[in-house]
């Protein structure tokens, strides 16, 4: 199809009202706002608030009813994103058994540690509610349980008690529990009213469980603890596929010290220390920017964001820390750049002569519609529709620096919309998650899944550009994409038949 | 620098390079505070001892990796087997983007369901207005033959009534006078997937036919229950009934629906059993469940219309396999040809080929209670010796009928049966009572890197292996599918016991 830019907005803005003609009217009003096509750059580049449409879309509303959302809950945000990948902690699935089994050693949250002894990521741990919890409600047995998980895992540091639905609905007191039971075990007990019906989307559960580390961990203990002028937290890096080890390796490698990473790798101690540190270096903004601003208010950490998908961004971000840090780390910053130059060049003169001039649609969460923007640019990718899970407002106005005009905008798109947007754009990969995969992959489009890089990553830094790279040349150029259609079919009618 | 165009190394390796190792090091010593070497060396072995173990049998309030699923779950699969179905889940929306992703990942298919994604003013108000809504959408997007209604745990703490919101929907227009809207109520805090499978069933059958009056005829109904191995199984079973001839009603077929040809079209509806063929089911002589912990409600439902009922516990290997069969005949009054009388001497063949390699074996067997019954009755057919069943979402009466089914063969005797222990309780069973092979899903393999014992995987889900699912292991043709599994793993556990260098005695190439 063509790839002109003014016929695609035109085209695109097409297609949004096609989409929405398959709503009931009431409901087509309401998706309406959370669709537009990009509009050409402003005057002036560097202009903060960039807008991205004329209408902007509207972002962070609930769901409509009865459509595919691919959205989850506030407790997958809380447990499945911020609190599950602390690593010395037991997080309880506190409820029924179904939310902690689903969603339990699904996002590669890699960490080192022996698992069951001084590491429990990948565990399930859940208080498994049965009927009589229900009635009788759950903070007895929750009791008991912490109890019990001390015997389990002596060595374990804490506790987080993750709620599922319905125990806010039967009124249990799960904060007075942690107060009793942290008393009495010596340790550290954080209660996440993260139930799933809570908000719109998983993004209230990042603000609930980001709200509970600045209420029961930061500050409560004292820290014994020697810094240094280049101290620095690694937040909202979950280090999935080992994405925050290949982003530390660069931080290190230019003279900064990393105290501690949230919450990829994470222990309790590191995130208590953090207030220590002298700066906040922020990747998945939409998932922590609530705990950076608390830093930042109450201890004087400033924080800055930062984004290591792709050698231009490696490197502006990589420019813009060592900025904070003087002219020694700014050099060091340099040498690094220069150092992974060649291994770049290499790359790029590998896989980028396979990858120009293709398009990409991309769907995914917190900051990767607009960070992985520029990781596909530098391959010599087109991006030509993005859009968020669960995005607010100042999500939009990020993601305006990052596209061209007459992108495709799409806000919580429901499965119909996406389906439709990719059938006709027909682009030539499509990063989305696991429930966007099939569909799109047996429509013969190449596919990758933008959350969990497909079980492949890391895909941060510049270790994680190289696999990054590979990946989008296995998906688009496998020569499976050339056997969708049988021979017979463009041949003679006598082979059709005789298929019949 | 460990990266480089010409050898990109993914996780697997990179973090192994020396770069990395280090600064893991650095940061553990440095960051993590973490608990000494020796306290965690000492942990890790008390971990393996029977002190240890009583204590993790003595726990009566945490569950630690329960190998169960909760009630959604089983009935968002089960409307996947009737046409043109769409489920409609009542609650919450994260639940259903956990049972889409749950099932994409062992199928490695689309899974289709809409929430009515109720949130906190549905909890205060009821979730009435997100049934009107949701019911509207779903129908007018997705242009379903049927809407099949469960629920979340939510809905169900807050009391919402589904068959009046339904009705209520219905006069508002949501849907048309005659459209069939199903519904199971399927709370989360009861049972587990094989639960919410059977009333999801059953309010199928009672949507078709309450009120109706019953004509007996001469079919036969099958359940097969909650299966990831639907693909292949329910193939196999029609291959098998076509042979004999029966006429029948596989009622919920979900082979279709997660096995869409890649052509450049996406399905969001495949094959499934056809919504007259369901309300003509009514009619049938009797209807016979595959799964019998699957489908205890669905069946006396069915035995109060009418019709005779029977139920199998997942029909793998030589027995379980003639018991269906003679069940099938003497139900249609067909015969059974000599073609499947050739392929069960087949199967027998084959494993009295095999069987000094099988003879005496232990095993763990872990899954759902249907499969870890016809798993340990193969196991003993086999000569094997099943030493640990457990199932998580067993149940006493489950636990009793297990023990029948041991005291049946000497190759039972001293089995232990575990009915509502879950895989931490496994994991010290194992270390304490260790077995030869363990056989179940993938959350086994983190037990088998634990213990050292290998792991077959032959049960839903499996997550880390592809297209298992394709094949089936019901029926005498998936008895060699089975059988093939078991002997692989025993045959890589003989050449790399004798692979080292040096010491390769027994590395044999004839076995």
């Amino acid at each position: 199809m063509s790839r002109d830019t003014e016929n695609d907005a035109a085209f695109r803005e097409k297609l949004i009202e096609e989409v929405l003609s398959a709503y009931p009217d009431k409901f087509a009003k309401r998706r309406r706002k959370h669709l537009a096509v990009s509009k050409a750059p402003a005057e002036s580049a560097d202009e903060p608030e960039r807008v991205l449409s004329e209408c902007d879309v509207k972002s962070n509303i609930k769901s409509i009813p009865g459509v595919m959302t691919i959205r989850g809950c506030a407790y997958a945000g809380s447990k499945g994103v911020v609190w599950g990948p602390v690593k010395d902690l037991l997080h309880i699935s506190h409820g029924p058994v179904g939310c902690g089994h689903y969603s339990g050693s699904q996002r590669r949250n890699y960490y080192n540690g022996t698992t069951g002894v001084d590491a429990f990521v990948t565990l399930h741990v859940t208080s498994d509610f049965q009927e009589r919890d229900i009635v009788f409600g759950g903070d007895k047995k929750l009791e008991k349980i912490v109890d019990e998980l001390e015997v389990m895992f002596p060595l374990s540091k804490g506790i987080t008690v993750q709620s599922e639905c319905p125990v806010g609905l039967i009124g249990d007191d799960i904060e007075a529990v942690a107060k009793k039971k942290a008393k009495e075990i010596n340790k550290t007990i954080i209660p996440v009213r993260c139930e799933g019906f809570r908000g719109v989307s998983q993004s209230l559960g990042h603000h609930i469980a980001n709200d509970t580390i600045r209420d029961w961990v930061l500050d409560k203990k004292t820290v014994e603890f020697e810094s240094t002028p280049y101290d620095v937290n690694i937040i909202g890096d979950y280090n999935i596929g080992g994405d925050a080890w290949a982003s530390r390796r660069l931080l290190e490698e230019i003279g900064l010290r990393v105290i501690g990473m949230w919450s990829g790798d994470a222990t309790l101690a590191e995130m208590e220390r953090a207030p220590k540190a002298k700066l906040n270096l922020i990747h998945c903004y939409r998932s922590m920017n609530y705990i950076c601003r608390h830093m930042e208010e109450k201890h004087g950490v400033h924080w800055l964001e930062y984004n290591f998908f792709g050698p231009s961004q490696i490197a502006a971000s990589l420019r813009k820390i060592a900025k904070q840090f003087g002219p020694e780390i700014e050099a060091n910053a340099e040498k690094v750049i220069a150092k992974y130059q060649p291994m770049v060049d290499a790359i790029l003169a590998k896989y980028k002569p396979r990858l120009e001039g293709k398009s990409v649609m991309l769907y995914v969460g917190g900051l990767r519609p607009r960070h992985v923007v520029d990781a596909y640019t530098d391959l010599g990718m087109e991006i030509v529709g993005t859009g968020y899970e669960f995005a607010h407002n100042d999500d939009y106005q990020r993601t305006g620096h990052y596209v061209n005009a007459g992108t495709l905008i799409y806000d919580d798109v429901t499965g119909y919309e996406l389906e439709k947007f990719v059938e006709k754009i027909r682009p030539d990969l499509v990063g989305s998650g696991i429930k966007e995969k099939y569909p799109v992959q047996k429509m013969g489009i190449p596919f990758r899944q933008m959350h969990s890089w497909d079980y492949s990553g890391p895909y941060h830094g510049y270790d994680g550009f190289a696999i990054f790279a590979r990946d989008m040349d296995l998906a688009i150029n496998n020569p499976v994409w050339g056997l969708f259609d049988p021979p017979w079919k463009k041949a003679d009618q006598k082979f059709l038949e005789a298929a019949e | 620098m460990p990266q480089s165009a010409e050898k990109v190394l993914d996780h697997a390796k990179l973090f192994h390079e020396p770069e990395y190792q280090e600064m893991f090091a650095r940061k553990r010593e440095q960051f993590e505070c973490p608990s000494s070497a020796e306290a965690v060396a000492a942990q890790t072995e008390y971990l393996k001892s029977w002190d240890y173990r009583e204590k993790n049998l003595a726990r009566e309030a945490v569950v630690i990796n329960p190998a169960k699923a909760c009630q959604p779950l089983g009935a968002v699969f089960a409307a996947a087997g009737f046409e043109g179905t769409l489920s409609v889940v009542h609650g919450s929306q994260g639940c259903v983007s956990y049972y889409r992703s749950h099932l994409s990942r062992h199928f490695k298919e689309p899974c289709s369901a809409v929430s009515t994604s109720m949130t906190e003013d549905a909890a205060v108000f009821g979730g009435l207005n997100n049934m009107i809504d949701g019911l509207a959408n779903a129908y007018k997007l997705y242009q379903p033959k049927m809407l099949a209604v469960s629920t979340t745990c939510m809905a169900e703490v807050i009391g919402d009534d589904l068959h009046a919101f339904i009705e209520t929907a219905r006069q508002k227009g949501s849907v048309p006078e005659d459209f069939s809207v199903p519904f199971a109520h399927t709370p989360a805090f009861v049972g587990s997937h094989v639960d919410g499978y059977d009333v999801a069933i059953k309010g199928i059958l009672e949507h078709f036919w309450k009120g109706k009056t019953r004509v007996a005829n001469g079919k036969i109904n099958i359940i097969p229950g909650f299966d990831g191995y639907c693909v292949g199984n329910n193939r196999e079973l029609k291959r098998i009934l076509d042979e004999m001839g029966v006429e029948y009603t596989l009622i919920q077929d979900a082979s279709d629906q997660f096995d869409t040809p890649s052509d450049g079209e996406f399905r969001m509806y495949d094959g499934g059993t056809k919504l007259a063929d369901v309300a003509d089911a009514l009619n049938a002589k009797a209807t016979i469940s595959l799964q019998h912990w699957c489908s205890r409600k669905t069946l006396d439902y069915v035995a109060e219309a009418g019709q005779e009922t029977a139920s199998f516990n997942y029909p793998l290997g030589v027995g379980a396999t003639d018991d269906l069969l003679m069940k099938i005949s003497e139900l249609s009054g067909k015969a059974i040809p000599a073609s499947i009388t050739k392929e069960r001497g087949r199967l027998v063949d084959a494993i009295a080929d095999s069987q000094s390699y099988l003879h005496g074996k232990k095993y763990a067997i872990f899954g759902d209670p249907d499969f870890v019954y016809s798993m340990a009755r193969f196991v003993m057919e086999t000569g094997g010796e099943p030493t640990h069943c457990l199932a998580t979402n067993g149940t006493t009466a489950w636990a009793e009928d297990m023990q029948k089914l041991l005291a049946s063969s000497p190759f039972g005797k001293g089995c232990q049966v575990w009915a509502g222990k879950d895989l931490w309780h496994l994991r010290s069973i194992l270390f304490t009572e260790p077995v030869d092979m363990l056989i179940g899903s993938s959350y086994g393999k983190f037990l088998q890197k634990d213990t050292g014992i290998p792991l077959v995987r032959l049960t839903f889900p499996i997550f880390d292996r592809h297209h298992h699912h394709r094949f089936p292991v019901i029926g005498y043709q998936g008895g060699l599918r089975v059988l093939t599994s078991i002997l692989d793993k025993v045959f890589d556990k003989l050449d790399a016991d004798a692979s080292t260098p040096g010491k390769d005695v027994s590395f044999d190439l004839t076995r």
